[in-house]
């Protein structure tokens, strides 16, 4: 009862805030910006000149997709450069040396490509130059860059007879300047309200009041500027913690409420961004639908989470641990969640971030139980869709609807349309390619590991849940994630090189194809809509959409997960 | 029943020979397939030998193989059965398609000089003389003469047809027979590009090429069986990796992998999709409907807009009587008798409505006149009236303005009541026809165009579907109301002169509409050519036939409907069959995967939950399954999904119930079933 109240205050909270917001960005995305932000043109404007870009001049998708990956490849060398070199640079107060070639390779991919996977703990690993100039850098700018490909292929779906997708500049420049920054400078502010910590002093030491061991009477406390990289990491479905533990830590995430709002955050700008979609493509109808899809698929998978660690673990009530659920104590599996939190909001936290892709965490999936752990990880492997990175969960669903629309448009007996567009040969390769290939990535991610002692050294654990850990950590960078399960160890360094490609491939080998559909859509005639028109704003379409979605995934990673997850929860 | 025998024996032959694997690539679901069966028989052949892996068993491996090969032969079957009819039917055309000799004239005159020469020699452009009793030696343009063909060979209708030059049916086939007169005819296609030559390679599919969506929908099978292929491979180092984990059982074998990959990827729609598509159009074949491309019967699953002729599709052709309005105090009786009297020898249809009415309605047979000493006065087109002198009556009938003419010419004077029912009748659309007896207006009669029976039930059920109609006359605006009005088309487009029509279509197409049109005349070309689905009939010109991209071999206007419907069809067949068979998976995995790792981790005992007995079985009973729902589905890929005339969204909350949640609960059942009566015969 406890747990349904919260679950539906925080619905109801993202949804009353996400529909403002994605009117408003849709504003912003048709060059409408609302009156109160119109005093920024002038520095939009600035920009424009200092970079030498005409706003007006539009691109097509190729021009689109050659401007992003280059960007992009530059925000990527960036960051490698900065972290190999971070020992002689400034704001290193504590002296931390060069990163390793494989791990600045990873992490600079996994922050450019929004995954933000961490093999690294960031206070042991990284300068507040690294962190402040290079991540959160990098997660203003990826989340930017999700967001105008989304962007492109909604004007690809409303244009019609042209070729022009709009300005990835413009696009770009409107998504950090009118969206992003300013929601994150609000969430940090509020943040540090909370108690987290945002400076750039070093490490500060502490004498231990109570210290269990003679030898060690000190501790240190690691510091930074962490509120800034915080909003940004949740707004922007990066995830990447500033410390080790993420949101765990209490630096991190102090408070309930700074945990409530932080959650909010991560699936804001993602549900928001459904209500752009429908006021971008004529009709808000059709966003709620693809909203509809994302609510009831996270419900179902936050109810199952949610119950199985209520449930705890009976392995734990043989060694006498008690696990009811009382006044005193929140009961169910405990086991690596933070007590100011309990079952509920880490379940709660565990959902949003798998079901968008953020990857930032307040508990410890590894210690979930093994159906508690198998939520986040299916989350994953349904592609990101469920939500998803923002503006990449969204064009990713929008793919499925492309099939779903595909399948049940011949069920009707006729050529498939979406939106008035009619589906064929082409875009259904892409949607093909953009649906199967992130299935593909971790399964021979996953298979190469396993047979490879150098993956297999990865996993910290025997049997089934060894197997889980690896599993888990292909789901997330093959997806885009950057969750972790915590507990594979990625010293060797097979994890970082393939996951680092593992990363670069769902990402941009899936940018590339979206872009490629948003560029045939928007060559095409909008057939106006008639009763033999398949509708795609009604609940039957959502009840398929949610098929599609749950068929594909399920069908590529039962047998995975059957030698994973599910073998241990029925081993229990 | 005989012929059937024929039709299975010959396509069971065909199963075989399909099984070149040249011929499956272009199919990948089916390819994977044979590629699969062919590994189990090499590794079933090793094993006889004695070489085998770990786990293996060889009875089992071969019992798969076997059943893989019935799958890929199923699938085949199905293929070659839908082929078949249209094979059987090629020749039969090609059998008329004998060489004949053709009477080549120098010049278009009966008369000229007379070479004959072989059928096949002759050329575009040449001219040749048929007369009763020939066949026509290739497709034609008549230029002189009119004769009654014989065109059952390519219709199958046996009446006779006229054709003759000019106009609208000057165009001939070869193959047909002229059964009375004679033809001079302009060749207009070269030896083996003829209509009949067309006709027989499309009926028998050879030159069938993948249609848009076919294509499309291959590239999503294709990607399902590249995820199944990769699902499969890698759950073998899944499995090691397992085994080495919980330190009991053996990997999982290649047989148990096969089995598993066949039983996942879409072999349901895979095997049957070319028959879906072969059958399809062979029931518009059946229909007498050609089509020249496959695209064109999936675009006809499109249209928005179908573009109607009025006369001969919405209304009968011909207008009725309907009503007689006496004037100038003349009783009814006595008007429906003079205005029977005056039509007794006029055998157009629209007099001999005016016969029947008077009889039906006043009892007035037509044969109770005297009419021995009448004079009957047919219709010139000087006088534009037809009528009879009878006993010193003039009765004449024509146009109001005719009559009004021919009235003052005799003194009369026309009364108001007259120009009053005139009016009237002209406003509901109706054509008024003026009677005079002896320079005296005596009433009016009411034509009207009859709109079909049924028709405001189709253009109902057409609305449902989405489908906009749009009826094209020539009459004038007021007309055209009435009858759009009562035949319930949504639109007309009145006097409409063929450039309006053109214009019309691509107006439609800017705003992104599908439009479907028939035609007939030369001059409905350009239209044809415009229109995205043009039915062309048979009875029609040349041009018109080209420009179309169906031919209705009945020339029934109405035929349009029923082609979409066809096209609707075709298209719902693909969509039920890939969602069926998509669907199957899940109940398969819960079948193989507890099977596949009964030995590494007995635990997953506990997906099994349709109590299979043993893993082999459970395996078996899959694969099994899978094979037979090919052949279970053959009948409905053949006959294709039942079309209701429904919105989208009923259609598809239908279609989703009985292929989608059907699909997921069928092999649970069927998989149990299999799994018992292999169990009862002690075969596992």
């Amino acid at each position: 009862m406890n747990a349904w109240m919260q679950i539906s205050l925080y619905l109801v909270l993202l949804l009353l805030l996400a529909w403002p917001l994605g009117v408003t960005m849709a504003r912003i995305y048709q060059g409408n910006v609302p009156g109160w932000l119109r005093p920024f043109r002038s520095l939009e404007r600035l920009f424009y000149r200092l970079a030498g870009v005409d706003e007006n001049q539009e691109m097509t998708w190729q021009q689109y997709a050659l401007v992003l990956l280059l960007f992009n490849a530059a925000g990527f060398l960036a960051v490698y450069l900065l972290l190999r070199l971070q020992a002689w640079l400034p704001l290193n107060p504590d002296g931390l040396t060069a990163v390793s070639p494989a791990l600045a390779l990873n992490t600079a991919v996994s922050f450019a490509s929004n995954t933000n996977w961490q093999f690294y703990g960031g206070e042991t690993t990284l300068s507040y130059l690294s962190q402040m100039l290079g991540l959160a850098v990098q997660n203003f700018l990826s989340a930017a860059s999700g967001m105008a490909v989304l962007v492109a292929l909604m004007r690809g779906l409303s244009r019609q007879r042209t070729d022009k997708l709009g300005s990835f500049w413009v696009d770009m420049t409107r998504s950090v300047l009118y969206i992003l920054l300013p929601l994150a400078i609000l969430l940090a502010v509020f943040l540090v309200s909370q108690g987290v910590v945002q400076t750039f002093a070093g490490a500060e030491t502490a004498v231990l009041l109570d210290p269990t061991d003679a030898a060690a009477t000190t501790q240190t406390i690691a510091r930074g500027p962490a509120a800034s990289q915080v909003a940004i990491k949740q707004l922007g479905t990066n995830g990447g913690g500033f410390f080790n533990v993420n949101s765990a830590h209490p630096l991190e995430n102090p408070t309930p409420l700074s945990n409530l709002i932080q959650m909010l955050a991560i699936l804001l700008i993602p549900a928001a961004l459904c209500f752009t979609f429908g006021d971008m493509v004529g009709s808000r109808r059709q966003g709620v639908t693809l909203l509809a899809v994302m609510v009831i698929v996270f419900v179902a998978f936050l109810g199952t989470a949610v119950y199985a660690e209520q449930q705890g673990n009976p392995r734990l009530d043989a060694l006498a641990v008690d696990q009811t659920i009382s006044a005193a104590q929140p009961g169910g599996n405990m086991e690596g969640k933070e007590a100011r939190f309990g079952i509920v909001n880490s379940a709660l936290w565990a959902t949003a971030t798998t079901a968008a892709s953020n990857g930032s965490v307040n508990s410890m999936h590894d210690a979930y139980t093994p159906l508690g752990g198998l939520v986040p990880m299916l989350l994953m492997q349904l592609g990101e869709v469920i939500f998803g990175g923002v503006g990449s969960g969204l064009y990713g669903l929008l793919a499925f609807a492309i099939v779903a629309v595909f399948v049940a448009g011949l069920m009707v007996g006729r050529t498939p349309e979406y939106l008035g567009k009619k589906i064929e040969v082409y875009e259904m390769k892409m949607a093909t390619l953009i649906i199967l290939i992130p299935p593909l990535v971790v399964l021979l991610g996953t298979a190469l590991a396993v047979s490879t002692s150098a993956g297999q050294s990865g996993a910290t654990n025997p049997g089934p849940h060894g197997f889980s850990q690896i599993l888990y950590a292909f789901s997330s960078q093959g997806n885009n994630n950057g969750s972790a399960f915590a507990g594979l160890n990625g010293s060797h360094p097979f994890y970082p090189l393939s996951g680092a490609l593992a990363m670069l491939i769902a990402r941009y080998w899936l940018m590339i194809p979206v872009l490629a559909i948003a560029g045939s859509l928007a060559r095409k005639q909008i057939v106006p809509a008639s009763a033999g028109t398949l509708p795609t704003d009604s609940l039957l379409f959502v009840g398929w959409l949610i098929a599609i979605v749950l068929l594909v995934g399920a069908l590529a990673f039962l047998p995975a997960l059957a030698l994973g997850p599910i073998v241990e929860q029925l081993l229990l | 029943m005989n012929n059937n025998q024929k039709l299975y024996r010959r396509a069971l032959g065909d199963a075989f020979s399909k099984l070149n694997p040249r011929h499956l690539v272009r199919n990948p679901v089916m390819f994977v397939v044979e590629i699969g069966s062919l590994l189990l028989t090499v590794l079933f052949a090793f094993s006889l030998v004695g070489i085998e892996g770990p786990g293996d068993n060889p009875g089992f491996t071969g019992t798969i193989a076997a059943w893989l090969w019935f799958t890929v032969l199923f699938a085949n079957f199905a293929e070659a059965l839908a082929e078949g009819r249209g094979k059987a039917q090629a020749d039969a055309l090609r059998r008329t398609r004998t060489e004949t000799p053709a009477k080549k004239v120098a010049a278009a005159d009966r008369n000229a000089k007379v070479e004959t020469v072989a059928s096949t020699a002759l050329r575009k452009d040449d001219l040749v003389l048929v007369e009763a009793g020939d066949l026509i030696p290739s497709d034609g343009e008549v230029v002189v003469g009119i004769a009654a063909v014989d065109e059952s060979a390519v219709t199958g209708e046996s009446a006779p047809v006229i054709r003759e030059s000019g106009g609208d049916r000057s165009a001939v086939t070869g193959g047909t027979r002229v059964i009375s007169d004679w033809l001079v005819v302009k060749i207009t296609s070269n030896p083996g590009e003829g209509f009949l030559d067309r006709m027989i390679s499309l009926v028998e599919g050879a030159k069938r090429q993948k249609t848009p969506n076919e294509i499309a929908l291959t590239i999503l099978l294709a990607g399902f069986t590249i995820v199944f292929l990769v699902v499969v491979a890698t759950l073998l180092p899944f499995s090691i990796y397992s085994v080495q984990a919980a330190g009991q059982g053996t990997a999982v074998t290649v047989t148990v992998l096969v089995a598993l990959l066949v039983c996942l990827i879409p072999t349901t729609i895979g095997g049957l999709l070319n028959a879906i598509g072969i059958a399809g159009m062979d029931r518009l074949i059946r229909r007498n409907v050609l089509a020249m491309s496959g695209r064109a019967v999936e675009a006809a699953g499109d249209v928005d807009v179908l573009l109607l002729d009025k006369t001969g599709t919405i209304t009968l052709g011909n207008r009725q009587a309907v009503e007689f309005v006496p004037v100038g105090g003349v009783r009814p009786q006595e008007l429906a008798r003079l205005t029977q009297l005056a039509s007794l020898a006029d055998e157009t249809p629209e007099g001999r409505s005016i016969v029947t009415l008077a009889e039906k309605e006043f009892d007035l047979t037509p044969n109770g006149h005297s009419t021995q000493l009448a004079e009957f006065i047919p219709f010139t087109a000087q006088t534009r009236m037809s009528g009879i002198n009878l006993n010193g009556d003039a009765i004449r009938k024509g146009a109001p303005d005719t009559i009004a003419q021919y009235v003052r010419e005799q003194g009369g004077t026309i009364p108001g009541a007259l120009q009053t029912a005139v009016e009237a009748i002209a406003r509901t659309g109706g054509t008024p026809l003026a009677v005079a007896r002896n320079g005296r207006a005596v009433g009016v009669v009411h034509l009207k165009d009859v709109v079909k029976p049924g028709m405001k039930e189709r253009f109902r059920q057409m609305r449902a579907m989405g489908i906009k109609t749009v009826m094209i006359t020539g009459d004038n605006p007021l007309t055209a109301t009435a009858i759009a009005a009562e035949a319930g088309v949504d639109d007309f487009l009145a006097e409409a002169t063929p450039e309006a029509k053109l214009k019309l279509i691509r107006q439609y197409q800017a705003e992104g509409r599908l439009v479907a049109m028939t035609g007939d005349g030369t001059n409905d070309a350009p239209a044809l050519a415009q229109a995205d689905v043009a039915v062309a009939m048979n009875s029609g010109t040349q041009p018109a036939r080209e420009a179309a991209n169906m031919v209705d071999l009945d020339s029934d206007p109405t035929k349009l409907i029923e082609i979409v419907e066809i096209g609707k069809q075709l298209l719902m067949t693909r969509g039920a069959l890939t969602t069926f068979s998509v669907a199957n998976d899940v109940a398969k995995y819960f079948a193989i995967i507890p099977a596949a790792f009964a030995a590494t981790y007995p635990a997953l005992g506990a997906l099994n939950f349709m109590g299979l007995a043993t893993p082999q079985s459970a395996i078996l009973s899959a694969v099994i399954f899978n094979a037979l729902v090919i052949i279970a589905l053959v009948p409905l890929a053949l006959r294709g999904v039942p079309y209701r005339p429904l919105p989208a969204a009923r259609l598809l909350r239908d279609n989703l119930l009985i292929y989608g949640l059907g699909g997921l609960i069928a092999p649970f059942v069927g998989i149990k079933l299999i799994d018992l009566i292999l169990v009862a015969l002690g075969l596992v």
